[in-house]
């Protein structure tokens, strides 16, 4: 289909550098790719690697901060680099098209989503005018958007998540470019939206025979959607492979323990596989193997000689010197024997919910007459042993954020009951509720919003401990924080830093010593690996879980992350526009789901071990 | 005997807590670091040097006090003065009290208006008079070029070698100092120095600026005109900060109706033309001077209680910006999970707006009052020109702008008065901004280009 030896997109030896204060960083260092016609190629990795920078300089959208230094992109024949700026505009849109992250800032606010697409239209094609608009509503029925007619008309606030991201598929189609570049489409969305928009873009892909170039950090998604595989670590590609080949046995250690790394029910009441350490500094010039310093298998020759792409079966190639050797053995799907997680003894009940609703009263007009209610969450009952993890599981939106705020009285709950160590808490005051704090603590999802940024750690952790007077001298405190860093694995030194001198994982587990310097029974964890790398994630729930048969903890873990409760739960109730429409033991509820929704919601949690066969 | 005005009182406080906050920012290194990344700019050093040199007239001209004086004898009680000096005004010498008639150019010899002069043969003609104090050292006026560049030059000589002899003095502690550009300050300061040291040196024999409508001598006016800018520009802050801060925080952090009290209050106020109620606030306090003048010893003090309520007058008509901001701000960071955390331990509200908002907003506030400091001396000037600003015997660019503005339309042109205050304060405005400037790159987070590396 293509004129150029069947290839839509190649690029060799790409090398992006971003100038920063420490000198220049080589995001991209000597990648080469190649994309067929019909083809999706993924990439995947942590982030830092270098997946997007390369998706960007493809495309010559680098920041101000970063330029191409080497390397060539070949689209159809043509090397995109050496095209001057004015031709690549054409190119843009036109041949290649790009899909971002987050659509509800991909879309301009102030024009109809009609008058976007239009616009791609007129730009690149011939057609303007009433054939235009007949093209738009083509595209828009195309991506599966029912209602064109009136969508052409609307603004973006108008459409939810996943309808702006269809939009944005179909103004990347308008041109009907040869290849389209998808950074991460479906990160920001809803699991069953993801697995919409996933199927929107397979059926596309080989319905035009479009080349897709799918940058994604989640395994799971890749194993649906590429046919081939590129695995990124520290601006280089370190292992290329088929799907197939690369789902069954990966050959690059970290491709190994990424896999190793990811909770599922079949590792459940086992440690995570831990990848130690952190991406090495890109400012330097490596004269090892990148991986070298966090690698189980590393051996003498890892430490002076870095490693070239090394064949390792048909189509397969990892960035290691042991695949001189031969081939690494398939993977195995986890410790499977490790399923007998003793039940153990269900403990007294420690938290009981009953009816919880929170109502936000919607204002309206000049007095601010309340026009009506958002129920947030409608009729909410359940209950927490000690010691034991419910998982609160549902979309964004269903309100278990809420919830979860709510019981803790951060949010004053509209109606019910909370009753917290058969204590009523929903009538006490600010003042009264003290005493009660310190047994029921939170975690956030996102470690940089978590902490005062201009706070020491030492002062974060000992907020909690001072407002609620439970230390009673300055040495006592000094003793108190000493063994909460020591307990959520981090040097004492830590003490005097400010939270942005620390990695993502890092400042959860301050965020998470915060909680405990209190000494809570009860920890809501909301969301609290989201935001973070599988590798790290890994680190965090080994935490959480060492941390509760140590303490007795209870948690209420509120997760979108199905693979997450599996691991980590002992009960689950799905919750569903407010309502919890589902609850029980995890093994019942996720092997035997009842309800309609926790159907639909487990369908669409991509799998990494269905593959599909072709 | 020395005289203590509420301005000066509140110039010094301001310094001191100045310094005192220097001093904490030295010993936290997070508060460090952002000033440092202000002091790496070059042109921050610049406009830093001038203006401490504007800083430095205005704080020697904060120094006041009575002479006394010489007079009955050994056994009488001290008799002082009723003319309140400054430190400025011993330090330049007789610049003050070296007035002509009227009106002269600069490094003129005679006036600028013929009078009727009496020649010793008891004739008289009409010509332009020669000076009392200009040139009046010289044996003919023809010698006037002849002597300015010799004054002129010799000054630039001394200027060169006092810089050199800085420049190289200094240079261990630049060295032990790295990051600043330690060169481009010595560069301002050797231009500075150049401008400066003629200038006084030749304020001696002429008026380097010329004389104004009584002769006063501009260039003196000039220097005592930056103390009321100074004064203006930051004394009002004072007044403006904490009102401004308190309650705009409050606004944001309570919400409900809280904000909209607050939120109604400043939107009344500013629906209000500033100029009206300034000028009806400054009018009441005029009628209040003029009925209590038992109060006021010298008319230095009355003037000085006119300048300060004319600072406070300002402070209450200008919050409304600096609240707005932080009200936003703070709808921000209280939905921030840091401070839902501090919540679920229990922490006071007044704890939680002290720990972790006001920190938090603290880039904030410092950037909005550097880049109000040259927005309230404009707005002094214009104030001052329409006649509601500081008392017409305080010295400010205002009044000189106002008096000067008759003679424009005069032929030949009195251009003078006007040039020396527009340059003046287009100086000190500028170098404001650029340090401003500065200042708010230094703070924003996303000039930090690789900051963490860790």
């Amino acid at each position: 289909m293509s004129p150029h030896d069947g290839i839509s997109l190649g690029v060799s030896g790409l090398t992006t550098w971003l100038e920063t204060a420490e000198g220049p960083l080589h995001a991209v260092d000597g990648v080469d790719l190649e994309v067929r016609p019909g083809e999706c190629f993924a990439l995947v990795g942590e982030s830092g690697c270098g997946k997007s920078m390369t998706a960007l300089s493809v495309l010559r959208l680098l920041p101000e901060a970063g330029h191409i230094s080497a390397g060539a992109v070949h689209l159809g024949g043509e090397d995109l680099l050496a095209l001057p700026e004015a031709a690549m505009r054409a190119v843009r849109g036109r041949r290649i098209a790009m899909i971002f992250q987050e659509p509800s800032t991909s879309l301009n606010p102030v024009l109809t989503v009609g008058r976007q697409i239009v616009e791609v239209i007129e730009r690149h094609t011939d057609v303007s005018g009433d054939a235009a608009r007949a093209k738009v509503l083509e595209l828009l029925a195309a991506v599966g958007i029912a209602d064109g007619e009136r969508r052409f008309g609307e603004y973006p606030f108008q459409l939810s998540g996943g309808l702006k991201q269809r939009v944005m598929i179909a103004a990347a189609l308008a041109a009907d470019p040869d290849v389209l570049v998808a950074d991460e489409p479906t990160t920001a969305l809803d699991v069953t939206i993801q697995a919409q928009i996933l199927d929107l873009l397979k059926k596309l892909q080989s319905e035009r025979g479009m080349a897709v170039l799918l940058i994604s950090h989640d395994l799971a998604v890749v194993a649906q959607m590429a046919q081939r595989v590129a695995v990124m670590y520290a601006g280089q590609i370190v292992e290329v492979a088929t799907r197939e080949a690369f789902f069954r046995a990966p050959q690059h250690p970290y491709s190994q323990m990424l896999f190793a790394a990811l909770p599922a029910a079949a590792n459940r009441g086992a440690p995570l596989a831990v990848i130690p350490g952190q991406v090495p500094a890109l400012t330097q010039r490596f004269r090892s193997c990148r991986f070298a310093d966090r690698c189980g298998l590393v051996f003498e020759r890892c430490r002076t000689e870095p490693p070239a792409l090394v064949p390792a079966g048909l189509g397969h190639a990892a960035r290691c010197h042991l695949r001189e050797a031969g081939q690494a053995g398939p993977r195995s799907a986890g410790p499977g024997a490790a399923a007998v997680h003793a039940a153990g003894e269900p403990g007294p009940l420690l938290l009981e919910v009953s009816g919880l609703k929170v109502h936000f009263p919607i204002r309206r007009g000049l007095l601010r007459r309340v026009a009506g209610h958002v129920k947030a969450v409608d009729g909410v009952s359940f209950g927490i042993r000690e010691g034991r993890t419910l998982a609160l599981v549902g979309e964004s939106g269903c309100g278990k954020t809420t919830a979860g705020k709510a019981l803790l009285q951060l949010i004053r709950p509209t109606a019910g009951t909370v009753r917290f160590g058969g204590r009523e808490l929903t009538a006490l005051s600010r003042s009264e509720l003290r005493p009660v704090r310190a047994a029921m603590q939170i975690v956030f999802q996102d470690p940089y919003a978590s902490l005062n940024p201009r706070m020491r750690v030492a002062d974060i952790l000992a907020e909690g401990i001072q407002a609620l007077g439970a230390a009673a001298t300055a040495a006592e405190l000094d003793r108190r924080i000493d063994a909460m860093l020591e307990q959520v694995g981090l040097p004492r030194e830590s003490r005097k830093r400010y939270p942005h001198e620390f990695s993502g994982g890092q400042r959860q587990r301050i965020a998470i010593a915060r909680a405990l310097a209190v000494e809570p029974r009860l920890i809501v964890c909301d969301e609290p690996t989201s935001a973070l790398d599988v590798s790290v994630q890994a680190q965090i729930l080994n935490l959480l879980k060492d941390l509760q048969d140590r303490l007795g903890l209870a948690y209420l873990f509120i997760t979108h992350n199905i693979a997450v409760v599996g691991h980590l739960a002992h009960e689950v109730a799905v919750m569903h526009q407010g309502r919890i429409v589902e609850h029980g033991p995890v093994g019942d509820v996720l092997s035997r789901p009842q309800h309609a929704y926790t159907r639909e919601l487990l369908a669409s949690v991509p799998e990494i071990d269905a593959v599909p066969e072709r | 005997m020395p005289v203590i005005l509420v301005t000066d009182v509140l110039v010094w406080l301001l310094v001191a807590a100045a310094a005192g906050y220097a001093y904490y920012c030295r010993r936290h290194d997070h508060l460090a670091a952002p000033w440092r990344r202000v002091f790496a700019s070059r042109a921050a050093m610049v406009s830093l040097v001038v203006l401490c040199a504007y800083l430095a007239a205005g704080l020697a001209d904060s120094l006041h006090f009575r002479a006394r004086l010489e007079s009955g004898g050994p056994g009488a009680p001290a008799a002082y003065s009723n003319e309140v000096m400054s430190l400025l005004d011993v330090a330049v010498g007789d610049l003050r009290t070296r007035s002509e008639k009227t009106y002269s150019a600069p490094f003129a010899t005679r006036l600028y208006a013929k009078e009727l002069i009496e020649l010793p043969g008891g004739k008289s003609v009409r010509d332009y008079p020669r000076l009392r104090f200009g040139g009046a050292h010289l044996k003919t006026e023809a010698d006037r070029g002849a002597d300015v560049a010799a004054k002129a030059l010799a000054a630039l000589a001394a200027a060169v070698a006092v810089w050199g002899a800085l420049g190289w003095a200094l240079r261990g502690f630049a060295r032990s100092r790295p990051g600043v550009p330690w060169r481009a300050a010595w560069l301002a300061l050797g231009a500075l120095l150049a401008l400066a040291a003629p200038a006084f040196a030749l304020s001696g024999g002429y008026h380097v600026l010329g004389t104004d409508k009584v002769g006063q001598d501009v260039f003196y006016l000039s220097l005592k005109s930056i103390r009321t800018s100074l004064v203006i520009g930051t004394l009002t802050t004072l007044v403006m900060l904490p009102l401004g801060a308190a309650v705009g925080i409050m606004a944001g952090y309570f919400k409900g109706w809280v904000d909209d009290v607050i939120q109604y209050a400043y939107t009344t106020l500013n629906s209000i033309p500033a100029v009206l109620l300034i000028a009806a606030s400054v009018l009441m306090m005029q009628v209040y001077i003029d009925t209590h003048p038992e109060l006021f010893p010298t008319t230095a003090q009355r003037a000085d209680l006119r300048l300060l309520f004319l600072c406070v007058i300002l402070g209450l008509t200008s919050w409304t910006g600096l609240a707005r901001l932080l009200r936003g701000e703070s709808l921000k960071l209280r939905e921030l999970e840091y401070i839902q955390a501090a919540h679920a331990f229990g922490v006071s509200h007044a704890r939680i707006i002290g720990r972790h908002i006001l920190p938090n907003v603290m880039h904030i506030i410092i950037i909005s009052l550097v880049m109000d400091f040259s927005g309230l001396v404009l707005a002094e000037a214009v104030l001052s020109y329409v006649g509601v600003g500081v008392d017409p015997s305080t010295t400010s660019f205002g009044t000189m702008i106002n008096n000067a503005r008759l003679e424009m339309a005069r032929e030949p042109m009195v251009w003078w008065a006007l040039a020396a205050a527009f340059w003046f304060m287009f100086v000190l405005v500028l170098v404001a901004n650029l340090f401003a400037d500065a200042v708010r790159d230094g703070f924003d987070p996303r000039v930090r280009v690789g900051g963490g590396g860790a």
